[in-house]
């Protein structure tokens, strides 16, 4: 059994595992979106079927999109099963084949956690698959980016540069700030109560929402809310401004990354070329919250919204890593500085570093 | 002080006279165990109990004008469900009448509790026709049966959501012509949801009570509560949109009439 790093065809396996498990959480989103999550009350079976046996006749009103999730989750399943295999056989790296046994974890207990969530009735649980999910896509993309002939010969073709700006910890705080974006955003979403807020850039006319019972309950008796949909409380709309402060900082910090990556690595460097796609990303994603709202949580507006937010940390994940590759810490490079001087004072030069 | 105990004495007094007014039906639920000949004494006791009940009528209306209802484009869209219906559908929030009679208002005598017959009492059957819940507003005793129906040629979940202690969201699977399904609740809650997450728009209200002493508003905004033990009550009117209104009510031997006024909320 032959083992290599470059493997196109995993490649573009792990590439295709990862678009599947995107178009995974748009259709999952759209399943909340709806507000259908529940329009199919059995789990694993569907309707009393077995889940792959189950009539098209059948896949009627909500159950269209639960149940496509369902089988779009089976297929993102069996693709995750199989790249774990392929790695496991044909890569040689010892650590990403165990990155691909964790995927497979990963993919199994989102199942669960999404069956669980039907059986139990419990939005809790359909928060944090909600967050699991965005996980995922990340480690199959990460996964991509490991399986690439661009990543292998990275080292190869751009010198590694010593950070002095301190992009790599800039990158991965933006990237935890975002993911936490994600989590407040799931949890606003598995409230199940519409718009906490319905206007924007104003929160109920005023910079900042009164929060106070009898405000909360005006808003509850004023508000044009979809028939059967929970009543709002202060909690949620402390967090929808939450996640408006949350998007500010990032679009912020993300802004600042990207004119500090072109000015520190020059306009041609990937890092710069990707945290300008994050740019755009970002930017993308602020106007779709905001017609998130002034659409009234249009189930399609929503949705994209979902997904351009796990694309944002797709990319602020990406950049982390890559400025991990490319980037050394400046201790790091006063460090093997410091060693290299020494050792030019030692007889046996097997001793040096090399920054490279 | 003084007037503490007096108060001690006459909360005592009217317990152990709601016992007593109520002694009937748990005589009836002990004798269905007994000797049929014994049934005749407690028949007696009720017979002589019901006619010392009155009943309370009245009409609810609504004060105001309320919000235009809104289109459920989605069901008329909907491939299976827009079949069933030749024009448009709306909201039921306000069914009112010309005079402002208002519909599906659920008028409860409160300060009894505990006396719920609906173990013994008929089930309550909801329909689900044309893809929406018939009756949209109903109200049941405690521990009585709900049957659901499906009259329709397409798949339903039924999901209640209950919110009172005990009480169980379910989400049960119905499909085109398969058997009713029973649903019980023992906990007394107001506009228990029932919900159908395969056709997202589709609603029904359960008020569930712990006595039999309510009713729900018809199109002419008329309610009746029949049989209700002589005494002193709060009874209240509640509308899912236009909140409630409560009113004391001394039942004696005569039938008793009371009315009721809502408001639109202030916008």
């Amino acid at each position: 059994m032959s083992r290599s790093a470059t493997n196109p065809w995993l490649n573009r396996f792990a590439i295709l595992t990862a678009l599947a498990t995107l178009a995974l959480i748009g259709i999952g989103g759209l399943v909340t979106s709806h507000g259908v999550g529940m329009a199919v009350p059995d789990w694993p079976t569907t309707y009393g079927y077995n889940m792959f046996a189950f009539p098209i006749s059948k896949w009627v009103g909500g159950v269209f999109y639960e149940h496509s999730h369902r089988l779009v989750a089976s297929a993102v399943g069996f693709l995750t099963v199989i790249l774990m295999v392929w790695l496991w056989i044909k890569d040689s790296r010892r650590w990403l084949r165990w990155l691909g046994v964790a995927a497979f974890f990963a993919v199994v207990l989102q199942g669960v956690l999404g069956g669980l969530r039907v059986v139990l009735y419990k939005d809790e649980i359909g928060i944090f698959h909600a967050a699991l999910a965005q996980a995922f896509l990340v480690l199959t993309c990460a996964i991509a980016l490991f399986t690439s002939a661009w990543w292998n010969k990275l080292s190869e073709r751009i010198a590694p540069i010593i950070d002095n700006a301190g992009l790599r910890r800039l990158f991965a705080i933006v990237t935890v700030l975002i993911f936490v974006q994600l989590v407040v955003g799931a949890t606003m979403r598995h409230q199940h109560a519409g718009l906490a807020i319905p206007d924007f850039p104003l929160a109920y006319h005023k910079i900042w929402p009164p929060m106070d019972a009898a405000s909360v309950a005006t808003y509850n008796q004023t508000r044009d809310a979809a028939e059967g949909t929970n009543p709002i409380t202060a909690f949620q709309i402390g967090l929808q401004m939450l996640h408006r402060i949350m998007a500010l900082l990032i679009g912020i910090a993300v802004v600042y990354s990207a004119w500090l990556t072109r000015r520190q690595l020059g306009v041609r460097n990937p890092l710069a070329k990707l945290s300008l796609v994050w740019v755009g990303l970002i930017l993308l994603q602020v106007t779709l919250g905001a017609y998130t709202i002034w659409s009234n949580k249009a189930a399609d507006i929503a949705t994209v919204h979902v997904m351009v937010g796990a694309l944002s940390l797709v990319t602020a994940t990406l950049l982390t890593i890559v400025s991990f590759r490319l980037l050394i810490p400046v201790r790091a490079a006063n460090l093997a500085a410091a060693k290299s001087e020494t050792t030019e004072f030692l007889p046996d030069k097997r001793a040096a570093t090399s920054v490279k | 002080m003084e007037s503490e105990i007096v108060k001690c004495f006459t909360n005592h007094l009217r317990r152990e006279l709601a016992n007593v007014i109520f002694a009937p039906l748990l005589i009836v639920k002990l004798s269905m165990k007994m000797n049929p000949r014994f049934l005749v004494i407690p028949a007696l006791i009720a017979g002589l109990q019901a006619a010392s009940a009155a009943d309370i009528t009245g009409t609810v209306t609504l004060k105001g004008t309320p919000p235009p209802e809104k289109s459920i484009d989605a069901i008329t869209s909907d491939p299976n469900c827009g079949k069933l219906h030749s024009g448009p559908v709306k909201t039921q929030f306000y069914v009112v009448g010309s005079k402002g009679e208002l519909k599906d208002v659920v008028v409860v005598v409160r300060g009894i509790s505990g006396k719920s017959a609906g173990e013994s009492a008929a089930p309550l059957v909801m329909d689900q026709k044309g893809c929406e819940y018939v009756p949209y507003v109903t109200a049941v005793q405690s521990n009585q049966k709900i049957v659901v129906k499906n009259s329709d040629p397409v798949l339903h979940n039924i999901h209640p959501t209950p919110t009172g202690n005990g009480n169980k969201e379910v989400n049960k699977a119905q499909m085109a012509g398969g058997p009713d399904i029973t649903f019980t609740f023992a906990t007394p809650e107001d506009f228990l949801r029932f919900k159908c997450d395969v056709h997202p728009w589709m609603f029904g209200y359960v008020t569930v009570v712990d006595h039999p002493y309510f009713a729900v508003t018809d199109k002419d905004g008329n309610f009746k509560i029949a049989n209700v033990p002589p005494g002193k009550y709060t009874v209240e009117a509640m509308h899912r949109k236009a909140g409630k209104d409560s009113k004391p009510v001394e039942v004696k031997s005569d039938n008793v009439k009371q009315d009721f006024t809502l408001s639109v909320p202030a916008q």
